[in-house]
């Protein structure tokens, strides 16, 4: 218990760290957020009566104040380029983000674990040999790069897949499935590269362990030997490094979904930061700071269920 | 066997994929991107724009993008017209007094706004005085200063006496600047904007697209064609191109170094953007403080090399501030002022007291590659006078900041945006208009001119002072005006009707799909 209450000491207060960060940095990168939006051709008449609209004329720290308090409550303030409330932008692009990072990591899991598995079993062999070979490459694929690609070689040959745009879930499962298989696969190649080294690496630890040759040679049969005693082992190895590739999933997001023109929150932070509209770049990265933090802390707690000697750390 | 059964299972679901993606092959024109099909959704065209609107309410919103998009929404008492004009929008006619202060206009009888109320005077009176102010808000505009009284003696009649003549009066009358709305929408006009146009306000999802739907009591008989208008929002021009050639959008702007590959399968437009791409310095700054200086300049700038290497050769060589597009407005000839003479250059920089050169620096916006690429001609030229240039790249909003608005800076580059007006095309240089001379160019028979040609009611007299104006400019050397650049459209085959303006404005009124 005392285990997971310092887990969420320590997850409360990394959010407050970033939430205090992402405010003060506004207040010191130069860039007006107003005259970004109203571009060269707004009058003197039209920058200041948006300004006192969007209440950038108060003080700093009162407008610091009724941003921790929105914060605590939920309510994260108007976007400045989209003269809607931030939760409101937030949770419309949700859901494409979501389904984005849930397809890649079905992808990456389905593809990396049986492959990471079956390269230990032929250790040495040329699969084995070829096999991480190709995942080196996979590993230095720049994501943009791999994108276009996929947009020239895959997109533009087979109509199935979309390559800008998005079509809900609720509304057609092949829709959504064509707009999101690129991009998924797009973060998932070079995911699947890490994650199918980290599984092959713990698997051959384990394989080399006293404990596996003592059950062996107790005569239990090998698919038992692989995934009740080393799968299980190998997972603690494993887990740590997914919950990383889920993060890099989450941030990979941003990149994909500016070559897919994918409406979700990766999209929506870099017109947000490139038009300076602070309050939903604190939105995002608020958004993004407590998913990449949950996402450790259930890793952190299912460490402690896989091997209670942790909590005792 | 436990290996080879995964490998198996493996194998098994990624052909599964693979055989998905295949056999729904030749649905390629069918699905839109809202998952309807094709024969389901006749007359409708998603065009693709780079950015949102800033605003739908067309009395905040300022940006061109907006107007390019919003304009088939709303409509003012005049219409622009493709070269240029102007012509009657919602008035029926109107008359203008001798002494140039009064304008009367007779309003369209039978208009209706989206939400199917009539247009009535009390809506144009409304507009006018939230415009100006009047109506307990803050005034939304700095253009109708000038106006002393606005009246309906009656149900059809609208009249508008100015303080002072102002022969640039009439173009403040546009949807872009003075759309009419509805009194009854009042604190709704951007969440749910509502105008006379010939198309409706559907839905706009930020970040994503801005759908229109036909207005079906259109003022205008027959008009419009289209169904429905999707103004898709993609920043990244390649992957726009792409998106074309997936059928996923039916207009775009085609990057200039990419025409070859959409030539032959796509309808090919090229509109005069009507903007001024131009080199300029900040003149109260030394040594761009010297006239010579700056001449020296104008000499050594190929304005070929620009043309032809960032633009592939879509442009139009400039003399002065103003685009072949504006017709006679324009003064010609000037462009060939300053044809590239290095000696010459590097004479005047010697006149001017720099016979070594000197260093100096060219901000420039990241936010389109085509400053930069510029900058790097622009210091390779000017490298051949001896004058080293380096090169600052900053964001948009740091370029707004501390070049636009700060003017601290000593040199950059920028597109100043076309408008259908020829004063407010060359009202930037007004040594009083502290708002848009971010050059601080000053000169007093400049500024007299810009003043004479607002009371000169006479169009070919005023063409002479606009003229005028163009040759200071240009002896000035005010800054290198370089080209102004074509917007290449791509769209597909069937679409007919696209109209080109010179400003921004997808116009979808006459737009339609013909076999």
């Amino acid at each position: 218990m005392m285990y997971i209450l310092r887990r969420i000491i320590l997850l409360i207060t990394t959010i407050l760290l970033v939430s205090i960060i992402t405010f003060g940095v506004f207040q010191i990168l130069p860039g007006d957020p107003v005259r970004t939006m109203l571009g060269t051709e707004a009058d003197p008449t039209q920058i200041e009566n948006l300004r006192s609209e969007l209440g950038l004329d108060r003080p700093l720290y009162e407008q610091y104040v009724d941003w921790m308090k929105g914060l605590l409550t939920g309510q994260l303030g108007n976007s400045i380029r989209f003269s809607m409330p931030v939760k409101e932008l937030l949770f419309d692009r949700l859901p494409v983000t979501m389904s984005l990072a849930g397809l890649t990591l079905i992808i990456v899991l389905i593809i990396s674990l049986p492959l990471g598995m079956f390269a230990a079993r032929r250790q040495n062999k040329l699969s084995d040999v070829s096999l991480s070979t190709v995942t080196q490459i996979g590993m230095a694929v720049p994501s943009f790069w791999l994108g276009m690609m996929l947009i020239l070689y895959i997109g533009l040959q087979f109509s199935f897949f979309k390559i800008s745009g998005y079509i809900p879930w609720t509304q057609s499962l092949a829709g959504a499935l064509s707009t999101l298989i690129l991009p998924a696969l797009t973060i998932a190649i070079p995911q699947i590269a890490v994650n199918f080294r980290y599984v092959r690496t713990a698997i051959l630890e384990q394989v080399q362990l006293d404990y596996v040759r003592t059950i062996r040679s107790k005569g239990m049969s090998e698919q038992n030997v692989m995934y009740k005693h080393v799968l299980k082992n190998s997972m603690i190895p494993i887990l740590t490094v997914f919950g990383l590739i889920m993060a890099e999933v989450v941030a990979g997001t941003i990149i994909v979904e500016q070559v897919f023109s994918l409406p979700g929150i990766g999209q929506l932070l870099i017109t947000a930061i490139s038009n300076r509209d602070f309050p939903l770049v604190q939105g995002i990265v608020m958004y993004i700071t407590v998913a990449v933090v949950m996402i450790n802390f259930i890793v952190d707690v299912l460490y402690s269920v896989l091997d209670p000697r942790i909590r005792l750390r | 066997m436990q290996w080879k059964k995964s490998g198996l299972i493996l194998i098994t679901v990624l052909m599964a994929i693979v055989m998905a993606a295949c056999s729904s092959d030749g649905e390629k024109n069918t699905t839109t991107t809202d998952g309807q099909t094709a024969a389901d959704v006749p007359q409708e065209i998603v065009v693709r724009v780079n950015d949102d609107p800033d605003f739908l309410d067309p009395h905040k919103a300022t940006a061109s993008i907006s107007y390019q998009m919003i304009l088939n929404i709303f409509e003012g008492l005049m219409a622009p017209e493709t070269d240029g004009s102007l012509k009657e929008g919602l008035a029926e006619s109107h008359e203008i007094s001798e002494d140039g202060l009064t304008y009367t206009f007779k309003i369209r009888q039978g208009v209706k706004f989206h939400n199917g109320d009539d247009l009535t005077m009390e809506d144009i009176q409304y507009s006018f005085d939230r415009l100006m102010g009047k109506n307990g808000g803050e005034k939304m505009s700095n253009s109708f200063d000038n106006v002393a009284s606005t009246e309906a003696p009656d149900a059809s009649t609208f009249v508008i006496k100015l303080k002072e003549p102002n022969s640039n009066f009439l173009y403040s009358l546009t949807g872009r600047q003075s759309a009419i709305i509805p009194k009854r929408n009042d604190g709704k006009h951007n969440e749910n904007p509502i105008g006379t146009g010939p198309f409706a306000f559907v839905k706009y999802a930020p970040g994503t697209n801005l759908e229109l739907k036909k207005n079906e009591q259109y003022w205008q008989e027959g008009l419009p064609y289209l169904n429905k208008v999707t103004f898709a929002f993609q920043s990244d021009d390649q992957a726009a191109i792409m998106s074309l050639m997936a059928n996923e959008v039916d207009l775009t702007s085609v990057p200039w170094h990419r025409v070859s590959e959409v030539e032959g399968s796509y309808n090919l437009s090229h509109q005069n953007n009507n903007s001024s791409l131009i080199v300029t310095f900040n003149e109260t700054k030394a040594p761009f403080d010297n006239v010579k200086v700056r001449q020296a300049i104008n000499y050594a700038i190929s304005k070929a090399d620009i043309i032809d290497s960032v633009f592939a050769g879509y442009a139009v060589p400039l003399g002065s501030n103003m685009s072949p597009a504006m017709g006679d407005f324009q003064k010609k000839g000037l462009e060939s002022m300053y044809e590239r003479d290095v000696e010459k250059a590097k004479a005047l920089l010697a006149e001017a007291g720099y016979p070594d050169g000197f260093k100096t620096k060219i901000t420039v916006s990241s936010h389109n590659d085509i400053y930069s690429n510029i900058a790097q001609i622009v210091v390779a030229n000017l490298q051949e006078i001896g004058i080293d240039v380096e090169i600052e790249v900053v964001e948009w909003g740091i370029w707004l900041d501390r070049v636009y608005f700060g003017r601290d800076y000593a040199m950059t580059t920028i597109d100043l945006t076309g408008r259908a007006s020829a004063f407010e095309v060359l009202n930037d240089y007004i040594s009083t208009n502290d708002s848009e001379n971010f050059f601080l160019f000053k000169n007093e028979e400049y500024d007299k001119i810009m003043a004479d040609v607002l009371k000169e009611t006479d169009q070919a007299k005023q063409i002479d002072y606009y003229h005028r104006a163009q040759e200071i400019l240009a002896e000035q050397a005010t800054a290198v005006y370089i080209a102004d650049y074509q917007i290449v459209w791509g769209s597909d085959k069937q679409v007919t009707g696209l109209k080109s303006y010179p400003f921004w404005f997808h116009d979808m009124s006459e737009v339609k799909f013909s076999n």
